[in-house]
């Protein structure tokens, strides 16, 4: 989007926020989200287009508190401010008439910081029109297959205590695979804010080495437990789960945590498994849903011990903790592992005979109470014997849990970590992603 | 909304084989309320339109949430240059007959509007679910939410198509944690989110509600003190709400020509089946019939046409065992020269259409619950989906479920906790030794279905009798 645009859009935000504090009753609090994005899709099949398109989107969160209630509406952005105001406005109004029929929210957290920022990430993306040919013409022999996302996505917030942040950024990822004649296939991705050729050139280069080695027969592998170097896109795949019912306050405090037996210490995790929160980055928005700022850091497990969960206003008021700038859903949002020892040359001397697996595949809990996930290896998974890649595999089914392969059984991290661009497109362009090192595990334990 | 859009169809000035606008307007609710306090009460609209342009063989498209004609103009030239600028690398030239000329109308049945009842109302009744879930002090955590949404298209087209569908839906959840020291248990009502369909409020109001609610409290206390699921391979019995997710990803999923096609290696992955399996492949055994059925009064996916405008019929595809056809909208259909369905759906203006699995159904045979329970000497029957995992080939996989029973000499015994079961999808299949009849036959749904690249969470109804399934992998939890 061209910067006239954006500015467009953020002259546009801003007045809708000075209407709706010049509308809102003396009694009445309101916080406004904003999430607006303009972007080019285009999606690969055979090294060929198989669907190309752009989608210029954008909807405001508006939500309204009176009287210990809160009601939110949701409704379309476009920046054509008598159709934006009027959305906004009888949103407002329909606010008022359902709060008076709900019931109290003793936990409601009403907006009462001070904080603003502004931040703009100018990229060099790709003109629509070059992205078929400059994707395509360097892998028309190749197996291509995947998608190019890229474009502006636009965060912002604000609200009636006086916060405001803006936050636009220009970015653009390939989400990739290399497929053999035979199945096998490489994963890539490539991201980024600024096209670079020289980049995309290595990056397929590299990807075509690790055809080659798909290119033996697979080895068919019985169930059992093997040592086993998870890469880092693999590592950030078990780490996200992490997300889903593990780091957040309030899934410990309602039952619902795979963490709880860390919390509670009756478990630990080894002594070199560190996460944190590092937004230092810059990639993802630092403010959440109550404008409230995260702290450029915030260690999550530290040697082994959960030092900090997600926690966020209101369950810290439920709960009696102390916020830090969690999201409402208490994920992780810029999170990191810290590097081990590992050096890169050592990992498959290290490994010796086992599994170099480079990427799972959707991962679930098998049973969240214990820390256990279920999943499959997909792309480039290998066997080695003796510290020498023997052949690509057939996929495993694996059942771990988590206090085992980052507990006990955790060997050593890599010393070098490598950023996984996040490249979810659920409602929108998702921003960030996580760093993580490469990691060796005794005995993991695969079953189908 | 027609003249609009047939004003701005008039009005592009674009030299395209062919023009379609399909327009989406969509006001949904979503109320939710925790240990009987309100967590979330709040409506979302959308609206805006997705422009496609066929050029050359090559099809391109551009969405836009503001309708006014000067926005539907430039995202008509957008994709006109979107078509264009890939029209060397295009992967197969389609023609208009992929989008045929279709006039008609689809409304969702319903007996009650979905504002007959106010927002104080439903909370009160999530509330009251709430109140009646905490059956014991042990019950940590009760939850209960209701989501409704309207959802109307319009689609349009340069060849003369008009085709407006009206759909109401209603979701609806609830559940217990419940703890005592380190062993925590859940139990809802048929699993996460699977209480889907369409129609009016009058499905908030189900028969027996108050029981069920009460059942489900005194199910997740029964968990806290039951046996581990035993490791061992026996006779597995799965109820219907177990049965949705496994004919959703063991059947679905893998019949979906365009992953068949490769569309979605990068993504949700390919299949194991082929394009020379259609007509051949003995997916299971004969007692295995799977039909593709948007024309199900209220089950949740159905529809009268697609959203490229194919006609929507029920359709088998694997009869007595064997694989007919695929999902494959008429795009795969033309790629792949295979058989498919009028499948193509998008989860708004803001997606293109995709092969997609609309309502997926295994026809009942026969059979009583009691019959079927009364035969098997040794066994262990599954209710209700809490893990689920295959796969990129939809080959190996493992589910789990929040409550099971042993069966032990033609009766259901103890209760057991944390049932798990695992097995390749062919074998799966093949070992199908009974399916229910009409009587136990039950229908659900779910909101999201993941796929596609840009990624897009849909709506899929799924019915099914209870089925036994023989010599299955079954163990418990972890320590």
């Amino acid at each position: 989007m061209k910067i006239e645009e954006l500015s467009a859009l953020e002259v546009s935000f801003n007045r809708l926020i000075e209407n709706l504090l010049i509308k809102k009753a003396e009694d009445e609090q309101f916080t406004v989200r904003l999430s607006s994005e303009i972007s080019q899709f285009t999606r690969f099949n055979h090294a060929k287009v198989r669907q190309t398109g752009c989608v210029a989107d954008g909807w405001i969160e508006l939500t309204l508190m009176q009287n210990q209630r809160n009601s939110v509406r949701q409704f379309p952005f476009t920046g054509n401010w008598e159709v934006d105001w009027q959305l906004a406005y009888t949103a407002l109004q329909e606010l008022r008439d359902e709060l008076i029929l709900l019931p109290v929210d003793p936990y409601l957290v009403l907006p009462s910081g001070n904080n603003i920022s502004r931040e703009i990430h100018s990229g060099n993306l790709l003109e629509a029109e070059a992205v078929v040919p400059t994707v395509l013409e360097l892998v028309a022999e190749l197996d291509f297959t995947g998608i190019y996302a890229g474009g502006v996505v636009i965060k912002a917030y604000g609200d009636s205590s006086g916060q405001k942040h803006w936050f636009a950024t220009d970015s653009f990822t390939l989400d990739y695979s290399l497929f053999s004649p035979s199945g096998q296939a490489v994963k890539g991705t490539f991201a980024g804010s600024d096209w670079d050729e020289s980049k995309y050139i290595a990056k397929i280069n590299e990807a075509k080495k690790q055809l080659e080695l798909l290119a033996h027969p697979t080895k068919e592998l019985p169930r059992g437990q093997y040592k086993t170097y998870f890469a880092p896109a693999a590592v950030a795949d078990l780490l996200l789960m992490l997300s889903w019912g593990a780091v957040s306050e309030a899934d410990i405090q309602q039952g619902n945590s795979a963490l709880a037996a860390l919390s509670r210490q009756e478990k630990q995790l080894s002594l070199r498994f560190n996460l944190k929160e590092n937004f230092q980055r810059g990639l993802v928005p630092r403010f959440n849903e109550l404008g409230e700022m995260a702290a450029p850091e915030l260690p999550v497990i530290e040697k082994g011990y959960l030092v900090n969960t997600l926690v966020n206003s209101r369950t810290a008021k439920e709960y009696q903790k102390t916020a830090n700038g969690a999201n409402g859903s208490e994920t992780l949002r810029a999170p990191e592992v810290s590097p081990g020892n590992l050096v890169f040359e050592q990992i498959i001397p290290s490994l010796d005979t086992g599994l170099y697996v480079s990427n799972l595949h959707y991962l679930n809990w098998s049973d969240r109470h214990t820390g256990r996930i279920t999943g499959m290896t997909r792309y480039a998974c290998f066997w080695v014997e003796n510290g020498e890649i023997i052949a690509p595999i057939e996929n495993l089914r694996f059942d771990e849990s988590l206090y085992r392969f980052w507990g006990e059984n955790l060997i050593d991290l890599t010393t070098f970590q490598e950023f996984i661009p996040e490249v979810g497109t659920y409602e929108s362009r998702q921003l960030g992603g996580s760093l993580v090192p490469g990691m060796l595990v005794e005995d993991f334990t695969y079953t189908l | 909304m027609w003249s609009e859009l047939r004003k701005a169809i008039a009005s592009f000035d674009i030299p395209a084989d062919w023009i379609g606008i399909r327009a989406v307007k969509e006001t949904s609710t979503n109320r939710l309320v925790r240990d009987a306090l309100p967590q979330l009460n709040g409506k979302s609209f959308t609206v805006g339109a997705m422009l496609e342009v066929l050029v050359n063989g090559c099809l391109g498209y551009a969405a836009t949430n503001s309708l006014e004609l000067s926005s539907l103009q430039t995202a008509a030239q957008t994709a006109y240059k979107q078509a264009l600028a890939a029209s060397e690398w295009w992967i197969h030239p389609f023609r208009e007959s992929e989008r045929p000329k279709v006039v008609g109308e689809y409304k969702s049945p319903f007996l009650e509007p979905l504002d007959a009842l106010s927002p104080g109302e439903i909370n009160d009744l999530l509330v009251r679910i709430c109140q009646t879930l905490k059956v014991d002090d042990k019950i940590v955590q009760t939850i209960a939410s209701a989501s409704t949404t309207e959802r109307e298209s319009w689609f349009v087209s340069s060849n003369g198509s008009e085709v407006y569908q009206k759909v109401l839906s209603i979701g609806t959840h609830y559940g217990a944690t419940a703890q005592d020291g380190a062993v925590v248990q859940q139990r809802s009502n048929n699993g996460s989110q699977a209480n889907c369909y369409q129609g009016g409020l009058e499905l908030l109001k189900q028969e027996n509600l108050w029981h069920r609610v009460r059942q489900i409290g005194e199910q997740a206390i029964e968990l806290l003190t039951a046996e581990e699921c035993p490791t061992t391979r026996t006779n597995l019995v799965l109820a219907p709400d177990q049965m949705m997710l496994q004919i959703h990803e063991s059947v679905g999923h893998p019949l979906e020509i365009d992953r068949i096609l490769g569309d979605e290696r990068n993504y949700a992955g390919g299949s194991f089946v082929n394009k020379s399996d259609f007509g051949n492949l003995v997916y299971g055994s004969p007692l295995m019939n799977i039909t593709f059925n948007p024309t199900v009064p209220g089950e949740f996916s159905s529809y009268g046409f697609d959203d490229t405008g194919a006609v929507a019929t029920r359709e088998y595809l694997v009869k007595e065992g064997v694989l007919q056809r695929g999902l494959g909208s008429l795009e795969s259909q033309a790629r792949a020269g295979v058989a498919g369905v009028a499948c193509a759906r998008a989860s708004s203006w803001n997606r293109p259409a995709i092969d997609r699995m609309g309502n997926l159904n295994l026809e009942p045979l026969n059979g009583t619950f009691e019959d079927i329970i009364g035969e098997i000497e040794h066994g262990v029957y599954m209710e209700s989906n809490r893990s689920w995992s295959i796969d990129d080939r939809r080959y190996k996989f493992q589910f789990g479920c929040e409550y099971a029973k042993l069966i032990e000499n033609g009766k259901l015994t103890k209760t057991l906790r944390n049932p798990n079961y695992r097995a390749t999808t062919p074998e799966f299949w093949h070992s199908l030794i009974k399916v229910g009849d009409a009587t136990n036959w039950q229908m659900y749904g779910t909101p999201y279905c993941g796929k596609g690249e840009p990624n897009q969470a849909i709506w899929v109804g799924h019915g099914s009798p209870v089925c036994v399934f023989a010599n299955v992998e079954v163990f418990g939890g972890g320590t």
